[in-house]
């Protein structure tokens, strides 16, 4: 512990300074839940012991763990950035309900006006944790720090020790579906190296539909790391549509940490991009914890230069008659690296479940690595079950072919390289969103730093 | 610049043409002239190379001519990538058309039509001209309209491959056309659309060539010329009876003739 600590001095030294700030300590449960999470922490580090941690075995947190980032305290959330720096940062529509971060911190001043403090039609609450109101305070109390447990993992242990902002979603039974909520966490270049933790713990009640965007971007190009926490909790009977954009700067590090909680006959659909940051790791896990429980998730991620990017995307089957489908696609160029690591585990009560995850990726350079390892673990004896993983350049009897109709080397691998994109473009609603991905992804497609001269 | 006997000159000049794959030679030499307006059958055996000389002269990048020369309306065609040959009128429909997932048919031609004409210094093609055409287009070869939304080639039988292949071929309007085994896996009500959309599409000013094991695409498109491609040689050459007489007799027949001869 003491040999941890000394490494992560940096981090106590925030920490403390944090423990003696009043709003700290408004909730003495959360006071207690970030304590525990500290000490967490201080046991289990950072990853950075990688032989034998199949979870880490192929990406290196070390610049992570070696790097120093600041964690002001005094930064005014509210301090005066242009709305359309955000506008064109991340995917926005005034009908949606727009929230905004700014380097780690509620920006009330950025996002939608709700009807009062964070209440929308139908008792609806999104907004931040300070103010929580009566009726929704349980619930948050109820999931918080449940299903992203600090015991298990340094970075989540690390985010729920600092955990003193974030966004609460409650849609409570019977409310009709919000508009879409537009989650934007921003950084910006007024104090850096940072690091920030966003926390979002999101809950939908029985039989109620929620749209949810998460997007995590950079109004700099300077260095950060955002460790981020997600907790979604699907009640029974309940669907909720999820995307997840990882549009940071080529500096920045990232890791995400998202936990699902599916009860009976929830339905969970999930798109996750990832396009920036230098170092990125995508950690989802979802749990089926009640009969007849679905959840599709799909994801594409774009790397370049020498960027790094690794999904490691679990789905655990705990009761009969689950269904969960993945697919991720990766298109990688430059020297740049992805990693796709994940299972689907049946457990022994999960009959009847049906699961399928595929993983399909294109290296556009001889240079660029991909490690994709699905597997499965069933301990049930009635399912149906696949996998499979994929890794090739572009075809040359499919560029010749297209090229024998007119059209140059580079078109016909950037209309290749779109279509694989669009297999997962395709699938996000509502339309605004899709759109907006559409446009992101031909524009990093035709981008200068892609090469497209494919394998002629 | 080489001319035919009319002081015309051929769109397609071929001489003395040897090609291999990796160390092998297929093909060993062959002459060809095609002018404007005529209908050429190249019929062989299988392993004979004829798919070589097609896809030869359409630039595959493995075929690496050794020696002889092809002219493409006197220009020489072999130094030109294969896009560059599509754009100037040349244009191949596959033996095994490539499927293209997540890439529209529409848009996939739209791209193609548009590099055709930013070739001829023209401007890109309107969504609205462009659709017009591809749905009268698609007339020719009687192509279900659903067909041309979904991804190319992908899910498609074998005769709506081929026909997807004629489609392009309508719209793409090209002055040379190869047609690799088009007949091969069609049965005989898919053989009478793609014959008859071949031959609607047929002019004084282009020329088609068309490579074939067997004579039956040739019961309804009548070839000008006819020529015996074996072991990588033109062994002869001659009119549509030249056809009919292989389909009674075999290969067997010309292979023996020609030996007999040497």
């Amino acid at each position: 512990m003491t040999q941890v600590l000394e490494k992560y001095s940096g981090y106590l030294a925030q920490y403390e300074e944090l423990e003696a700030s009043w709003e700290a300590n408004r909730l003495p449960w959360l006071a207690q839940l970030r304590g525990h999470a500290w000490s967490r922490f201080a046991d289990l580090g950072m990853p950075t012991a990688r032989r034998g941690n199949e979870k880490w075995k192929y990406t290196n947190v070390g610049p992570i763990a070696n790097g120093s980032f600041g964690h002001p305290l005094g930064l005014d959330p509210n301090d005066y950035i242009a709305p359309d720096l955000i506008a064109q940062a991340a995917p926005w529509q005034e009908e949606w309900i727009n929230l905004v971060f700014l380097d780690g911190r509620f920006s009330s001043s950025l996002s939608t006006v709700s009807l009062s403090n964070g209440v929308y039609a139908g008792g609806v609450y999104a907004g931040g944790l300070g103010g929580i109101p009566a009726e929704h305070a349980n619930v948050f109390r109820q999931h918080l720090g449940q299903h992203a447990l600090a015991e298990e993992d340094g970075f989540t242990a690390l985010n729920t020790a600092f955990l003193h902002d974030g966004l609460f979603v409650h849609v409570p039974e019977g409310a009709p579906a919000p508009a879409l909520l537009n989650l934007v966490f921003a950084t910006t270049d007024r104090h850096q190296p940072r690091v920030t933790y966003p926390r979002v713990l999101v809950v939908a009640g029985p039989g109620t539909q929620l749209t949810l965007s998460e997007s995590y971007v950079s109004l700099t190009q300077e260095p950060g790391f955002t460790n981020a926490v997600t907790e979604i909790v699907l009640e029974e009977n309940s669907q909720v549509r999820h995307c997840r954009l990882l549009l940071e700067n080529q500096q920045a590090f990232h890791v995400g940490t998202s936990r699902v909680y599916l009860a009976q006959n929830s339905s969970f659909n999930s798109t996750s991009f990832a396009k920036g940051a230098a170092l990125g790791r995508s950690d989802l896990h979802c749990l089926l914890d009640g009969p007849g429980a679905s959840c599709t998730l799909n994801g594409l991620y774009l790397t370049t230069g020498t960027q790094h990017m690794d999904n490691f995307i679990n789905i655990e089957h705990a009761k009969p008659h689950g269904t969960s489908r993945l697919l991720y696609k990766g298109i990688l160029d430059g020297h740049s690296r992805a990693v796709f690591g994940g299972t689907v585990l049946v457990r022994k009560d999960a009959q009847h479940t049906n699961a399928h995850q595929t993983d399909k990726n294109l290296l556009l350079s001889e240079d660029a690595e991909i490690d994709s390892k699905p597997s499965l673990f069933i301990y049930a004896d009635d399912v149906i079950c696949g996998h499979g993983a994929t890794a090739g350049h572009i075809d040359a009897e499919t560029l010749f072919y297209m090229r024998s109709r007119g059209l140059d080397l580079a078109t016909a691998s950037r209309i290749l390289v779109q279509a694989f994109a669009g297999e997962i473009i395709e699938k996000v609603e509502p339309e605004p969103l899709r759109d907006y991905l559409e446009k992101l992804y031909s524009g990093a497609v035709s981008a200068p730093g892609i090469s497209l001269g494919g394998t002629p | 610049m080489p001319t035919n006997e009319n002081g015309q000159q051929p769109l397609l000049e071929v001489r003395d043409l040897h090609v291999s794959v990796g160390d092998q030679e297929i093909l060993h030499g062959v002459d060809l002239t095609v002018n404007a307006g005529e209908v050429h059958a190249i019929m062989g055996p299988n392993g004979s190379g004829k798919s070589t000389l097609a896809n030869c002269l359409v630039g595959k990048p493995e075929y690496t001519v050794t020696k002889g020369q092809a002219f493409y309306l006197g220009e020489s065609l072999l130094g030109l990538e294969p896009e560059e040959r599509a754009r100037r009128g040349v244009f191949l429909a596959f033996q095994y058309p490539v499927e293209l997932p997540g890439v529209r048919t529409w848009q996939f031609l739209k791209a193609a039509v548009d590099a055709l004409r930013q070739q001829r210094g023209e401007e890109e093609m309107s969504a609205r001209d462009f659709d017009r055409l591809l749905r009268e287009r698609a007339k020719i070869v009687q192509m279900d309209q659903e067909l041309l939304r979904r991804s190319v080639n992908e899910g498609f039988s074998g005769g709506e491959k081929k026909r997807n292949e004629i489609l392009q071929m309508a719209v793409l309007d090209p002055k040379l056309a190869l047609l690799d085994e088009t007949d091969s896996g069609l049965d005989i009500d898919a053989l009478r659309i793609v014959a008859d959309g071949i031959n609607k599409l047929r002019r004084p000013d282009n020329a088609m060539v068309l490579v074939t094991h067997y004579q039956r695409l040739l019961n309804y498109i009548t070839p000008d010329h006819v020529h015996v491609l074996l072991d990588g040689r033109i062994v002869r050459s001659g009119g549509p009876e030249l056809a009919l007489e292989l389909e009674e007799k075999g290969y067997e027949w010309i292979r023996e003739a020609v030996d007999a001869a040497t």
